[in-house]
């Protein structure tokens, strides 16, 4: 079916102002995502998709300006041993960066190396994006694939020593930004990819994720502070047999914020966890879209995610499991919760089942509450003061989600940041 | 150490009067108990003097040591030396009990003036204290009363007691829900506690509890009011003949 003319203008007004980078292995890709995205148009507020975020400021051709956040706090995971890799407004920065060597890993950046005739993530590169749009389309990832200017491409053969480290900074408050990554972890090896920071006034980034059997990968991601920043963001992942996939995301503030994780279990006994925590105050729009698709034997999901909104903030969750025929003995969790410290917060939940195996187990829940006032007093009465008692009740809230980061490091890391942001933005 | 006059509370939601004019003074040092049928207000004057949300106070005051309360903020009593033993301690999922005890601690310290306790020194304490009331170390470990049954509940309220050494110490129905040992147990722990410069106020319904903290003084409450009070011997009576007598004694 032709698109609506609305539809049509949008997108020709949206690509009048990008250019295709030059690609040698990665041009087919680019072009098919292209010719995808033609069929689909740009998300509006009438698709239903889109019901609860409105995805305005996302596909207009200039990206809203978006002041940068100053704090005085220590970089985010500033003191671990980790290899830096540095962009700013979405352009790389050799000299923040690390040299990309690590044993058992090769990290290619996509703008160095597309231009080659051949590259090991050629048959990757926009192919999990692809299979992705189905049963539901993802026009900003296939807008993603087609015009991204950069990223990097990370072959994990063997367990590397330290952790690969994504900082995104801001500095040009009207910046643009849309970096593509795919990782390829293979059989056995482990592997862990931190993501931080803003990027840009507004983000589109798009991870393609292929895990080979009983490969583990271990993702954790901050994103940035300022206000008025916008991101889109995907993470497609495919896992194979015994893989392992957990991610967690922390988000607190940013206009509008929309992650979407559309996880593929296609081997026997699979493992994914994804979770996240967010905190927003006031003009704050945060969307976290999964799509879990179970289409092997045994294998668990899970999803956590916890909001914690006051002063207007909304949250949103559209969380999916789907089992296919066959994907016996499917595990299958997922959880949405928020809580309103006010009134005027909104939370807007929409979580579906569809299952086609008759052995499974799979749950979902989603509740909206305040604090409990009971709690609260309990604690008051013992001397702490209502504010400290509040951040205590909110952090116990969020303790599932941030629970499901492994490492205690980087846990502990992440509860220190949202302790700075409770008490900062205390009543 | 706790003066109240004349003291009349109604419900915030509705129009219902709960107490009707109390009248009690605990001096220093001592331990004066309350006894009366279910629903006379014994709970609701806990509430509110440790500064509970939901209550109106239409005439009367309450102090400790000279202070006025009934304005001040529940974490402000606490800071002032006033603890109250719920009768259903709040399971708080997510908090640990070490957390919350430390917070609590440091939190009145700070309010006082006074210099936080070094987690190794806080420790140190806590363990010795837990040991007294026989509560094992796992169950500090986890969250605040989840998945303690009612007497470690009980016991919980008076370790926290025994952390943050109040002046003034309300306990409401501690003995519910206790064993016999467990009922020692406790009772050691709050006698322990006695000294000149701290009081008790001990709500119960049974004299069993005042067997072991013996009581200075006993009053009975009724339909939001101190009907009758007495010596040790008031709840011997009541424990034989229940209240119809003392009721129809004092309408
Ligand atoms: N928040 C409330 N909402 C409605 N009624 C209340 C509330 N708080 C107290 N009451 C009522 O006030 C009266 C006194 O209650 P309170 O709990 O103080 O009694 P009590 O003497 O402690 O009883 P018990 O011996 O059963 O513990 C009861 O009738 C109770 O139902
Ligand atoms: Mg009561």
């Amino acid at each position: 079916m032709a698109l609506a003319q609305p539809k049509t203008d949008a997108l020709e007004a949206r690509l009048a102002a990008m250019q295709m980078p030059e690609g040698g292995w990665s041009a087919l890709a680019r072009q098919q995502a292209l010719a995808r995205l033609r069929k689909m148009g740009l998300p509006t507020r009438r698709d239903e998709y889109w019901k609860f975020t409105r995805p305005d400021t996302l596909v207009q051709p200039d990206a809203p300006r978006a002041a940068l956040f100053h704090n005085d706090e220590a970089p985010l995971f500033g003191d671990m041993d980790r290899l830096k890799i540095v962009f700013v407004d979405g352009v790389f920065d050799p000299q923040a960066s690390d040299d990309l060597a690590l044993d058992g890993v090769t990290i290619d950046r996509l703008a160095a190396v597309q231009a080659r005739d051949a590259h090991w993530a050629q048959g990757l590169y926009g192919t999990l994006e692809s299979r992705g749009q189905s049963p539901v389309e993802r026009p900003l990832a296939a807008l993603n694939t087609a015009f991204a200017t950069d990223g990097v491409l990370i072959h994990v053969t063997a367990t590397p020593s330290r952790p690969i480290s994504l900082v995104y900074h801001h500095s040009d408050t009207g910046s643009d930004a849309i970096l593509h990554h795919v990782i390829r972890v293979e059989n056995g090896a482990e592997v862990t990819i931190l993501e931080n920071g803003p990027a840009a006034a507004r983000f589109n980034k798009c991870i393609e994720i292929d895990l080979a059997d009983e490969a583990r990968l271990h993702h954790v991601r901050a994103q940035g502070r300022d206000h008025k920043r916008r991101a889109a963001t995907h993470i497609f992942a495919r896992l194979g047999r015994e893989s392992v996939f957990k991610s967690f995301t922390l988000t607190m503030n940013g206009v509008l914020t929309r992650n979407e994780v559309v996880l593929e279990l296609t081997g026997d006994d699979a493992i994914a966890h994804v979770a996240g925590a967010c905190v927003g105050d006031g003009d704050f729009h945060h969307d976290d879209t999964v799509f879990i698709t179970h289409d092997a034997v045994g294998c668990e999901s899970r999803q956590v995610f916890k909001k914690v909104l006051r002063n207007g903030a909304t949250g949103v969750f559209q969380g999916k499991i789907l089992v296919k025929a066959g994907a016996q003995k499917t595990d299958g969790y997922q959880i949405s919760q928020s809580l309103l410290l006010d009134e005027d917060s909104q939370f807007l939940a929409k979580p579906e089942l569809e299952i086609y195996a008759d052995d499974v187990a799979c749950s979902h829940g989603s509740t909206s509450g305040a604090i409990d006032e009971t709690a609260l007093f309990y604690l008051c009465s013992r001397g702490v003061p209502r504010g400290e008692a509040t951040d205590l009740l909110t952090l116990a809230f969020l303790a599932e989600a941030v629970d499901e980061i492994a490492d205690e490091a980087l846990k502990a890391e992440i509860v220190s940041r949202l302790e700075g942001w409770l008490v900062r933005h205390r009543t | 150490m706790l003066e109240i006059k004349n003291l009349h509370v109604k419900l915030e939601e509705e129009d219902k009067a709960i107490l009707k004019g109390v009248n009690l003074s605990v001096g220093p040092g001592t331990v004066h108990a309350i006894m009366g049928p279910n629903g006379s207000g014994k709970s609701t004057l806990s509430y509110v003097l440790s500064g509970r949300d939901g209550y109106v106070v239409t005439e009367g005051s309450a102090s400790l040591e000279g202070q006025e309360l009934l304005g001040l903020e529940p974490e402000e009593r606490a800071a002032m030396g006033l603890f109250l033993a719920f009768q259903y301690p709040v399971e708080i999922p997510g908090v640990g009990n070490m957390t919350f005890l430390r917070t609590a601690v440091n939190a009145q310290r700070k309010a006082r003036g006074q210099d936080e306790v070094s987690a190794a020194e806080f420790l140190k304490l806590v363990r010795q204290k837990a040991k007294e009331l026989q509560i094992d170390a796992e169950m500090l470990k986890r969250p605040v009363n989840v998945g303690f049954s009612g007497g470690e509940k009980k016991r919980n309220e008076i370790l926290q007691m025994a952390m943050l050494e109040p002046k003034m110490c309300i306990l409401d129905e501690t003995d519910s829900g206790l064993d016999v040992d467990a009922m020692k147990l406790v009772s050691d722990g709050v006698n322990a506690l006695r000294d000149a410069g701290r009081s008790f106020l001990v709500i119960t319904h049974y004299q069993r509890l005042l067997d072991h903290i013996r009581p200075d003084i006993v009053h009975i409450m009724a339909d939001g009011r101190i009907v009758k009070t007495g010596g040790p011997d008031l709840a011997l009576e009541v424990e034989r003949n229940g209240y119809a007598d003392i009721l129809a004694e004092v309408a």
